[in-house]
């Protein structure tokens, strides 16, 4: 018998001891992070960048891949007891000896895991990974020249980049409010004093938002360059638009955050996406009789939210709870009781 | 049922003002859930899962009596605290806002021979949707016992303290049969339902499990200690057993509690829902430890009234609840372990013998919601 043969068995009798249990609901209490456990993370420090943003140091598990520079990843942290995941560009270099990575999270108005990674997040916690992802990320062949076109947490990945190779002739245009919001700024001012970098910065508090035709005067060479561009919508609309407009569109690279920003309303289109059905709800009809009417199978108890019978996974769009007007957004896992929500705005759902 | 309706005083306004007010306690709660709860939860579930390792531990070595105790006493606990606290409230959905997929309704099993699925559709849809409905809730005396004089008696009812006595002992399994209905799908026809079929099949592999962990393999493990080991795990599942089964017997037998006639939730509105469920279940008071112990079924009333609310804040509704029973004059049916259990079994000797059918007068609500 080969050695896994043999593991698999050893494994299956030790199920037999745990069960209902399995093995790992024990290793678990004692060993979070080993080999073979669901990848998980340990915040070891949080160090403060600016006013609202922070680094966070994490420990991987031992299942960690690796990453690339200027891939991000996704971690589900629990904030007031909710697990709730998003998605950080990794800012350290991929090489770290201590093994250790490092995401940088700037707070934004309202962000739930944002405001708590940077304000309440204590060593210590354990925190969910996935393994990064990503292809915002330099090619294997060097280019000559580059430029980096960043605004507000758009520097993050880019970040991650400058940490991890060093390019001959590399020059930065990074948008912030003001200087003290720019993250890593002495960081950055010390890669200009050893002549890594040539940065320009552009105070938008002052200086007015950046003006892509601007970018001539700033860059006069920028066509030449390969060029990675992180930041609002509106800056990576504006760069692709001029790209493409000077016939060098392949050389630029653009990373969006926050792709799908959900829409939140009363009533909607609702899709089940496995039936294939749409059909249009309004905002007080539980999505289970919106359902039934279509003739999508629903499965369903009590059909007044309390036998969790009909718990179905929301995989886009907004739902309003009817009892208590609570509104849930799509995210992966996410489940809903079906008999007492309602679409708030278009949504799917599985079935 | 008593003679009188102990809910006639109340007008169809007063009770939908009670939902409201109920509702409202609801919403306070949901609105409050957070950090500290869910620490609750993954505390429990960690001091369980160490209880139930240093028990088997002990028990390697139970060939020495003291071992013996210990181990029997911790596995013992380990269980009872899988079933209740964890178990029976993780599967009730009231851990699924953490969005944990390891601590969630959909996902939890629990050491029980009766699958968390079949469990769920048993006791989460039908038990709490129909409390108390004569004919629709099973769980009035779980097909094998009379529990009210409105039921009708039959010779077979004489031997229900005997029956009361051998589910308590064997109590999983005679939840397991419960919610595979197997009294009524043994008839030849519907044994060969394959729905049916494969429910049964997943009963029969959740008591395989079971019964080669509790008595082989771990027995096995212990080497001399076979026997004792043996002797150990059962008598923990017994103890888990007639543990439970005296706890949810306090939550709907004790004297005073009201059963009701499938017409009578006909058109239910919210307020009268609740009101059946006030009604229609009864607390056991004591210690913060009886109350763990019971998994806050204790509480009974309060997880009528809001299943889906995690256990470890009924304590404090309670005091809520407790407040509206006084309001609206209802009786709030409640009592010490022993007291509680002594009444639900004296029901169960009283009912096994026939009775005069009592008249009842029920308030014609309808009616006076037209009026109002
Ligand atoms: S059908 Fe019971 S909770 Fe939705």
């Amino acid at each position: 018998m080969t050695s896994t043969a043999l593991r698999s068995r050893a494994w299956k009798l030790l199920e037999m001891v745990t069960t209902p249990l399995l093995p790992s609901d024990y290793l678990d209490l004692v060993s979070p992070l080993r080999a073979g456990a669901d990848l998980r993370g340990r915040i070891e420090a949080v160090h403060p960048e600016t006013d609202d943003a922070a680094t966070i140091v994490i420990r991987p598990g031992r299942g960690w891949r690796g990453h690339t520079a200027g891939q991000y990843v996704r971690i589900g942290v629990d904030v007031d007891g909710v697990r709730l995941w998003r998605a950080y560009s990794l800012t350290s270099p991929t090489n770290r000896q201590d093994g250790r990575v490092t995401i940088t999270v700037k707070a934004i108005p309202d962000g739930k895991v944002s405001n708590h990674l940077v304000r309440t997040a204590k060593p210590g916690t354990l925190i969910q990974l996935d393994q990064p992802t990503g292809d915002f990320v330099l090619p294997q062949v060097k280019p000559a020249k580059v430029l980096y076109l960043t605004a507000g947490s758009g520097i993050t990945p880019v970040m991650g980049m400058l940490r991890d190779i060093e390019f001959d002739d590399a020059v930065m245009v990074h948008c912030a409010p003001q200087p003290h919001d720019v993250i890593f700024r002495s960081e950055l001012h010390d890669l200009v004093a050893d002549k890594k970098l040539r940065l320009t910065e552009v105070h938008t508090d002052t200086d007015g938002m950046l003006d892509i035709a601007r970018l001539d005067e700033l860059v006069p060479d920028w066509a030449e360059r390969e060029t990675w561009a992180c930041g609002p919508a509106g800056l990576l609309d504006a760069a692709e638009e001029h790209w493409a407009a000077h016939g060098v569109r392949e050389r630029l690279h653009t990373e969006r955050f926050r792709p799908g920003i959900v829409v939140t309303g009363d009533g909607g289109e609702v899709t089940f996406s496995a039936t294939g059905k749409t059909v249009d709800a309004d905002g007080a009809t539980p999505l289970l009789d919106i359902g039934e009417e279509a003739g999508v199978l629903m499965p369903s108890g009590c059909r007044m939210g309390i036998c969790f019978g009909c718990v179905t996974p929301l995989k886009a769009g907004a739902v309003r709870d009817l009892r208590t007007g609570e509104i849930t957004e799509a995210e992966p896992g996410v489940l809903i009781q079906t008999c007492v929500s309602a679409a708030a705005g278009p949504c799917d759902i599985e079935r | 049922m008593t003679a009188t309706d102990p809910t006639a005083h109340l007008t169809a306004e007063q009770i939908e003002e009670l939902g409201r007010e109920l509702d409202a306690i609801r919403d306070e709660v949901i609105a409050g859930r957070g950090e500290k709860d869910a620490a609750y939860i993954r505390k429990v579930i960690s001091a369980q899962r160490k209880l139930e390792l240093v028990s088997r531990g002990v028990l390697l070595f139970s060939i020495f009596p003291p071992a013996w105790l210990i181990g029997t006493a911790g596995l013992s606990v380990a269980k009872i605290m899988d079933n209740m606290e964890i178990g029976h409230n993780i599967l009730h959905g009231q851990w699924d806002w953490m969005r944990d997929p390891k601590i969630h309704s959909t996902t939890w099993e629990w050491d029980h021979v009766s699958p968390s699925e079949q469990w769920k559709h048993s006791h989460n849809e039908l038990h709490h949707t129909y409390t108390n409905v004569i004919g629709k809730d099973n769980d009035l005396g779980y097909g094998i016992m009379r529990v009210d004089e409105d039921q009708r008696w039959h010779p077979f009812h004489l031997g229900q303290p005997l029956w009361n006595f051998l589910n308590a002992c064997f109590f999983e399994y005679g939840i397991a049969a419960y919610d595979l209905e197997l009294g009524r799908n043994l008839s030849k026809r519907r044994r060969k339902n394959p729905e049916f079929r494969a429910r049964a099949k997943a009963v029969g592999r959740k008591i395989r499990k079971q019964v080669l962990k509790d008595y082989v393999i771990h027995p096995l493990l212990s080497g001399p200690s076979f026997l004792p080991t043996l002797a150990a795990t059962f008598t923990a599942n017994l103890v888990r057993n007639i543990w439970t089964h005296s706890v949810i017997m306090c939550g709907h037998f004790p004297e005073g509690v009201q059963v009701f006639e499938r017409r009578s939730i006909k058109g239910e509105t919210r307020g009268q829902w609740y009101l059946r469920q006030m009604m229609g279940s009864a607390n056991i008071s004591g210690s913060k430890a009886m109350h763990f112990m019971t998994g806050n079924l204790s509480h009974q009333i309060e997880h009528h009234l809001f299943p889906d609310l995690p256990s470890n804040r009924y304590a404090e509704v309670a005091v809520k609840v407790r407040a509206l029973f006084d309001k609206y004059e209802l009786e709030y049916v409640t009592g010490p372990l022993p007291k509680q259990v002594f009444s639900a079994w004296h029901k169960v000797f009283r009912l096994s013998l026939p009775n005069k059918k009592p008249k009842v007068k029920t308030p014609d609500r309808e009616r006076e919601l037209v009026a109002a």
